[in-house]
């Protein structure tokens, strides 16, 4: 017997760190239109490639092209363009006004507006969301009153959570859209039970789970799988793959498995990786996924490949671990101009419309946001009252804690 | 009105939940086909079908996380884990999200379910399945926490929680599923069918949560005890002849100063007892609240009697367990303070 070698310990690392030049070229990334559209009832078994590419709609030259392509009309990819758009203002003026000290906290969505704004548009009212707080592009292009958003993030006195919960925490259920937690991945398996229950009272409507690369690791993921698949859950499962985990690269989770997507295929879950940064792409997929659910063909596993351009919220300082040149290098670009660039393509838009569009979209913004603020914000003006604290922790509110706010004089 | 042993009482709570209110669905680990571990679903999955009971995956946090989803719903789960002991992989799906969902969302959303577990020892469980983890239930906002103590009130209080649209959590004493078990462990245990408390009315009843019950009447003493231990401190008052006044909590939380504080402004001595470790337990807060409420009438400090700081030993098991001597000499401490 040979004396045992020393066994050695690995931690994955990214490529480059903050000096260094970034490089994706090593990053496969399948040609628009390459890949294939099965159809929704195809086997598990027989789709297994699927979690290993890119399905990609937008070309380099802008075109539309392959079989996940001319779901949309022009109509419907413009006000999907301003939804992006709306997004990325609201997000520019929700980030300044937390460095203005209007409110403790804000998350930007930078880069990744396709993916909420375009699944959105692939469900039906009544379903329902469990989202994580980089979605608000569910309720952007939900119909979500924008006043109501801003409101909750200033806890101002029209706050519809009464400030009770950390901004961009919302909640709807008029428009879909599950009470955020803040803790990661418990949504994922409650968007199972929700799905779940949905089939138990033979309804018709459906969920979508969301959950972020570097949650995947949480148990919450795997029970989330196991439920979906055991039950075979009318539940849409999305994994927002935007490379970073706070400071952490998406290796760290995703480890020897080569993608996320590829979580899906140990459980018979059929698992489609797509372009995130491509509108046209999500939508497709997304309406792929919803029809599979709708159809009780059960649940479907998808990774969205995107790239956070911003910090991970307004407490972080993204350039101390990674290069500030990464965003710039990503090779599936920028959503907003990708659809851009295809719309004028189309020759319904231009960049003059753009300019214009981009004026008229922050000047209402910047309405709302007055109209908000004039109710209050975080720390000046009117704001929720003591008392709402020890409101609705329970239906009724138990004699101990009526002592207790009675004790606080409040 | 049929004697019930306190597995009957249970399943046949569910039962009626189930079939009053078909948003009431029933699953977790064994509990379908099978009927659970403790038999406490036996026959319901035959009854309503396997979308109103199932088996599910050996997954805590998943069978919480899916009532938590499917409350939100508008379902009302009942769900059972298997042991209390087994808690803990649900527990951030129990406090951070059942707990605080209608409080974050001011409404919108809520979480009416029940989660059932077996809780305490005495059955040479070991350390994982015997632990009585109530304070860490206790200590959330949001949760209501039951322990019945007998046949009668396990039925009418498990309805209470099920009707309720809270979400609470369901102790379920596994030392008195048959018996009330009074910590006399080497003699036998009269079976519930020989026992007035095992006398539990047909039908659709509620025991309203949050409030508890006088045990047995006195003057000289109070114990405050839930589940097993009401029948430990029986035993203790009768064998040393103590004219103890046993309340018997049943919801931990809301929990019921009113009649906490009469019987100790009464008896002016109170003693504790959980079988639960004493640090951080629920012992403690009941000691706080006599305390606080009734330092005046006080004529001893209050004494607590729980299980020890330990993990729950097997072979030492009666030597953990706070049995009849223990609380015996804790009564005769306080009388004598």
């Amino acid at each position: 017997m040979t004396d045992p070698r020393p066994l050695s310990f690995h931690v994955p690392a990214p490529a480059v760190r903050p000096g260094g030049i970034p490089d994706f070229s090593d990053v496969p990334i399948a040609r628009a239109g390459e890949v294939r559209r099965p159809e929704v009832d195809t086997a598990p078994e027989d789709i297994r490639d699927l979690a290993y590419t890119i399905i990609r709609v937008l070309d380099r030259q802008s075109e539309a092209v392959g079989p996940w392509a001319g779901l949309l009309g022009d109509d419907e990819l413009i006000a999907g363009l301003r939804h992006m758009m709306t997004l990325r203002a609201f997000d520019a003026r929700m980030q300044m006004a937390q460095r203005q000290g209007k409110t403790s906290f804000y998350m930007q969505h930078t880069g990744e507006e396709a993916v909420s704004c375009a699944f959105r548009t692939a469900l039906e009212p009544g379903d329902m969301n469990f989202p994580t707080y980089r979605q608000a592009g569910l309720l952007i292009a939900g119909g979500y009153p924008m006043l109501d958003m801003m409101c909750q993030i200033y806890s101002n006195e029209l706050d519809p959570l009464k400030g009770r919960q950390l901004p961009v925490m919302y909640s709807s259920r008029e428009h879909g859209f599950f009470s955020i937690s803040g803790n990661l991945a418990t949504q994922y398996i409650q968007a199972v039970g929700w799905a779940m229950a949905s089939a138990m009272r033979r309804d018709t409507r459906i969920a979508a789970g969301w959950i972020g690369d570097g949650s995947t690791a949480e148990s919450d993921f795997h029970a989330a799988l196991v439920f979906a698949s055991t039950y075979k859950a009318p539940v849409v499962l999305n994994i927002v793959n935007n490379q970073w985990a706070i400071s952490t690269f998406q290796g760290i989770a995703r480890g020897g498995s080569g993608t996320f997507a590829a979580r899906g295929l140990g459980f018979g879950i059929p698992a489609l990786r797509v372009d995130g940064n491509d509108y046209l792409a999500v939508h497709a997929v997304a309406k792929w996924a919803v029809e599979r659910a709708r159809r009780n063909l059960g649940p479907t596993l998808v990774e969205y490949v995107t790239y956070r351009v911003g910090a991970h919220s307004t407490s972080d300082d993204p350039s101390a671990y990674r290069p500030k040149t990464e965003s710039d290098a990503w090779p599936l670009g920028d959503p907003v101009l990708r659809l851009k660039n295809h719309l004028i393509r189309r020759g319904v838009w231009s960049e003059e419309r753009h300019k214009q569009g981009e004026a008229e979209i922050m000047a209402s913004v910047i309405a709302v946001q007055k109209e908000a603020e004039s109710h209050g914000t975080l720390h000046s003006g009117p704001h929720p009252s003591a008392r709402d604290m020890f409101e609705g922790v329970y239906e009724e509110t138990p004699p101990h804690l009526r002592r207790q706010r009675q004790q606080g004089g409040i | 009105m049929s004697r019930r042993t306190m597995v009957e009482a249970i399943r046949d709570a569910l039962d009626i939940s189930m079939q009053r209110d078909e948003r009431v669905v029933v699953f977790g680990e064994d509990v379908g086909y099978f009927g659970g571990v403790f038999r406490c679903t036996q026959g319901l999955q035959q009854k309503f079908g396997a979308s109103r009971c199932f088996d599910t995956p050996i997954s805590e946090l998943g069978i919480v996380g899916a009532a938590v989803g499917m409350a939100a719903y508008g379902l009302r789960p009942c769900v059972e884990i298997q042991f209390a002991d087994y808690m803990y992989p649900a527990y951030d799906q129990i406090v951070s999200e059942a707990a605080r969902l209608r409080y974050r969302s001011n409404g919108q959303f809520t979480a009416p379910l029940v989660v059932r577990m077996p809780t305490g020892g005495g059955i040479f469980g070991g350390q994982t399945h015997s632990q009585s983890p109530e304070a860490l239930f206790t200590h959330v906002a949001g949760l209501k926490t039951v322990v019945p103590s007998n046949p009668h009130d396990a039925k009418g209080l498990l309805i209470a929680a099920i009707e309720d649209n809270d979400p609470v959590i369901f102790l379920e004493p596994k030392r008195l599923y048959n018996g009330p078990f009074d910590g006399h462990h080497d003699r036998p245990v009269t079976p519930w069918a020989k026992h007035p408390q095992g006398e539990v009315p047909d039908g659709h009843y509620t025991v309203p949560l949050g409030k508890a019950a006088i045990r047995r009447a006195g003057s000289a003493v109070t114990v405050l005890a839930y589940g097993t231990m009401v029948y430990v401190a029986e035993a203790a008052a009768t064998e040393t002849d103590i004219d103890a006044e046993i309340v018997d909590l049943r919801t931990l939380l809301p929990y019921d100063l009113e009649t906490i504080a009469a019987s100790v402004e009464k008896t002016g001595r109170c003693v504790v007892v959980h079988e639960a470790t004493m640090t951080s337990g629920f012992g403690a807060e009941l000691s706080a609240l006599v305390q606080e409420n009734c330092f005046y009438h006080l004529e001893a400090p209050v004494v607590r009697v729980t299980g020890w700081d330990t993990p729950y030993p097997h072979a030492q098991e009666w030597d953990y367990f706070p049995g009849p001597a223990r609380v015996g000499r804790a009564l005769k401490a306080a009388m004598e303070a």
